[in-house]
């Protein structure tokens, strides 16, 4: 099966404009920074180079993925791996109504997310690099201290679903990525790894939690109030959830391609 | 072991005293402790009826314990603020307050959170009527298109407040998630002719109060605790107008209020009644003949009073700008028969003018000792004193009138165009419309209780300064306006 799936990579690469529909990646220079949540207060974290795919996954090509590798097919997915309403917005296995076919895919799994970048020779991205790649405004690096930024982002947080629109239509950052922010939610490699909550938190040894008061207890900046949502909204995540607003990109590491 | 023998050795001072003294304080308060209801035993499932404010459940009354069933959804939707001004709440149940929730001590909630499939955002609860960790918030952590479902006994009775506590959690509180769960005590509060729920609530809108079109959030605002928006029941004008609460005369009324915040505290009053019970704080302890009770944010009372006579109730936070400039205004139209006994209503209106002068206080043209003017020229001079006193604070100095609130009398088209209407707006006052010099004012004179000489002296003085026409208005032709 994988071997099917690399076939399909090379396929891409050496012909993309037949394939455009996976999406292309760009490369994002590695580097410091404090993470809203980390393992200690204001420590730094050293995020490697990386590739990122430039907007979310589409309908489109997981339907392609799909097609490859049928035990995802919505009615063969076995339970664990995905929710009842794995591909809720398809209108079978293979088919997706075609307004949806250039939006990013929803009502997916991690284990989905996950099987999906790894057919193609690419991962999740950690939350470290999907916080480190995000952080970016469309000229800085690190566009976090300004608050027109996070404002941004907070309103779109705020507009109800945006997941319908097309992909790529928003001016890229400064690496060239796209839709980061705007049309959905991004499953990560490790999102249940920052902060405890639920079950994961009682054996916990801080009460580094999520709710009220505490919710600020480890936190870096107490005004980055869209980052608190991201980090909140991942914590609610288990493995096997398909959600309305919750899609994917992959990165794939420098040193692989 | 050591239980049993205190146990033991209470039971024989008790049995041993109680004929002298009662056995201990426990005996005085019909209150359990919260330990006391833990062991209350449940009978019986029920799913709980939940309202919509204004509106409250019906009363537990005298039913038993129950399982109780409580199912809540959380709903992000867009809603009016304002005429005109659109803001995306986050709702349990799909209104601000969220539903409310009454249930008895005793009572085993099962809560069932659901977080619906087109939301954003994962929320969850905290009651602050459960013990236990977070109230409930880490247990009801719940993901959009997801339910989660938790269980506790109601230990203590009271108002209590619900409320979203998810990372920002000041933001969720912000945009309306929060609410009111009433825990009765065994056998029901007693009974009262009307109950209804309000919150009051502080919004952050990016723009200005009154600011028309879907108005994101503020955090700086917020952060910073000034609201655009202090509110009852998530709306401005939510309890006024058609929606306006009614009660009749003779009816008992009690109303819980909360306070949702996020930031300010409520100095919670209704002008016109006092509150006859104030349950502090939502708790046991009642007060009585309360005025202005404080309702802290994240806090709730209960307050009852009997409406005795007819009026309009106007509610509102006392903290007194919230209510005129930000929204904190609603209202209790009570209707019935007049009670002269409680509250007789205007007798009579006079003049109180401390500066001497022109005092008095009815109309009256009968003064002895009035000075008549013998020419235009007295005339004028005594009708600047009467300007001076009755004139001077609207009209100013120079008859320049003020900004575009009072009209000019200099060398103004309106006043010259009509004497006679000039004396009849003295006379009588003047409200409404009008347009002097090409300017618009709409405000309110009041009737002017001058005599017929001063009403000619002043109009004659008026009329011959700043440039006016330069008539004279004798006091028999105020007569003949005043007959009209």
């Amino acid at each position: 099966m994988r071997y099917f799936c690399i076939y399909l990579f090379l396929v891409y690469i050496s012909d993309m404009s037949v394939h455009a529909q996976q999406p292309q990646m760009v490369l994002v220079k590695g580097g410091d920074y404090i993470p809203l949540y980390g393992t200690d207060k204001n420590k730094k974290e050293y995020v490697n180079d990386f590739y990122m795919d430039i907007t979310p996954v589409t309908n489109r090509a997981y339907r392609d993925f799909v097609k490859s590798l049928p035990q995802w097919y919505r009615s063969k997915i076995k339970r664990l791996f995905a929710d009842a309403n794995y591909l809720f917005s398809w209108d079978s296995d293979t088919s997706y109504p075609a307004e949806i076919a250039d939006s990013p895919v929803n009502f997916v799994s991690w284990y989905a997310a996950n099987a999906y970048c790894k057919c193609y020779g690419k991962r999740l991205p950690t939350v470290h690099e999907w916080e480190y790649a995000a952080m970016a405004g469309e000229k800085v690096k690190d566009a976090r201290k300004d608050s027109s930024y996070i404002k941004k982002i907070l309103r779109w947080y705020e507009t109800p679903k945006t997941h319908k629109t097309k992909v790529g239509q928003s001016p890229p950052n400064y690496w060239g990525i796209k839709d980061l922010f705007g049309l959905v939610w991004e499953w990560t490699l490790d999102f249940n790894s920052i902060i405890m909550t639920g079950e994961s938190r009682n054996n916990a040894e801080t009460d580094k939690g999520l709710f009220c008061a505490s919710g600020s207890l480890g936190a870096n900046d107490l005004m980055d109030y869209a980052a608190f949502m991201r980090y909140a909204f991942r914590s609610s995540l288990k493995a096997s959830f398909t959600i309305n607003s919750l899609g994917f990109r992959c990165v794939k590491d420098v040193n692989n391609k | 072991m050591k239980m049993t023998f205190n146990l033991l050795l209470s039971l024989i001072t008790c049995t041993g005293f109680s004929g002298l003294m009662g056995c201990g304080k426990a005996k005085d308060s019909k209150i359990k402790t919260p330990i006391d209801n833990v062991s209350i035993p449940i009978s019986g499932e029920m799913e709980a009826e939940l309202t919509s404010p204004p509106f409250v459940p019906p009363p537990v009354g005298n039913r038993p314990a129950k399982k109780l069933i409580v199912n809540l959804e959380i709903i992000e939707k867009e809603m009016e603020m304002d005429d005109g001004v659109n803001y995306v709440y986050w709702t349990f149940g799909g209104t601000v307050p969220g539903s409310f929730i009454r249930a008895r001590v005793g009572d085993e909630m099962e809560f069932h959170l659901k977080n619906h499939p087109d939301n954003k955002l994962p929320h969850n609860i905290d009651l602050h009527a459960v013990t236990g960790q977070g109230g409930g918030a880490e247990a009801s952590f719940v993901a959009p298109g997801y339910e989660k479902v938790f269980s506790f006994k109601l230990i203590n009775q009271g108002l209590y407040v619900y409320h979203c506590a998810t990372a920002p959690v000041g933001m969720h509180i912000a945009n309306g998630m929060y609410g009111l769960i009433m825990v009765e005590p065994e056998g029901g509060l007693p009974p009262v002719d009307k109950e209804f729920y309000i919150m009051q609530g502080d919004f952050y809108t990016a723009g200005k109060h009154g600011q028309p079109g879907l108005q994101p959030f503020d955090m700086e605002k917020a952060y910073d605790e000034k609201p655009d928006y202090v509110v009852f029941n998530g709306r401005k004008g939510s309890l006024l107008g058609d929606n306006a609460l009614t009660a009749k005369v003779g009816e008992t009324i009690r109303l819980f209020v909360g306070n949702g915040g996020p930031n300010l505290v409520s100095s919670f009053h209704v002008i016109g009644e006092i509150f006859d019970r104030v349950y502090v704080e939502g708790g046991d302890l009642i007060n009585t003949n309360i005025q202005t009770t404080l309702i802290p944010a994240g806090g709730a009372s209960i307050v009852e009073f009997k409406v005795d006579v007819p009026s309009n109730l106007i509610l509102v936070d006392h903290s007194i700008f919230r209510t005129f400039n930000k929204g904190s205004l609603g209202m209790i139209k009570v209707s019935g028969e007049k009670n002269e006994m409680v509250f007789k209503g205007e007798i009579k209106e006079g003049v109180y003018l401390p500066e001497g002068g022109s005092i008095q206080t009815m109309p009256d043209n009968s003064k002895s000792n009035e000075v008549i003017a013998k020419n235009k020229n007295e005339r004028i001079a005594l009708g600047k004193k009467v300007y001076m006193n009755s004139c001077f604070a609207c009209h100013q100095n120079n008859g320049e009138g003020l900004n575009s609130s009072f009209p000019p009398l200099a060398k103004s088209d309106y006043l010259n165009a009509d004497i006679k209407r000039a004396i009849r707006i003295v006379l009588g006052g003047l409200t409404g419309e009008i347009t002097v010099n090409g300017d618009k004012y709409n405000s309110i004179m009041p009737s002017q209780n001058l005599t017929d000489e001063e009403i000619a002296n002043v109009l004659t003085f008026v009329y011959n300064s700043w440039g006016n026409s330069g008539k004279e208005v004798t006091p028999d032709m105020v007569k003949s306006e005043r007959k009209k």
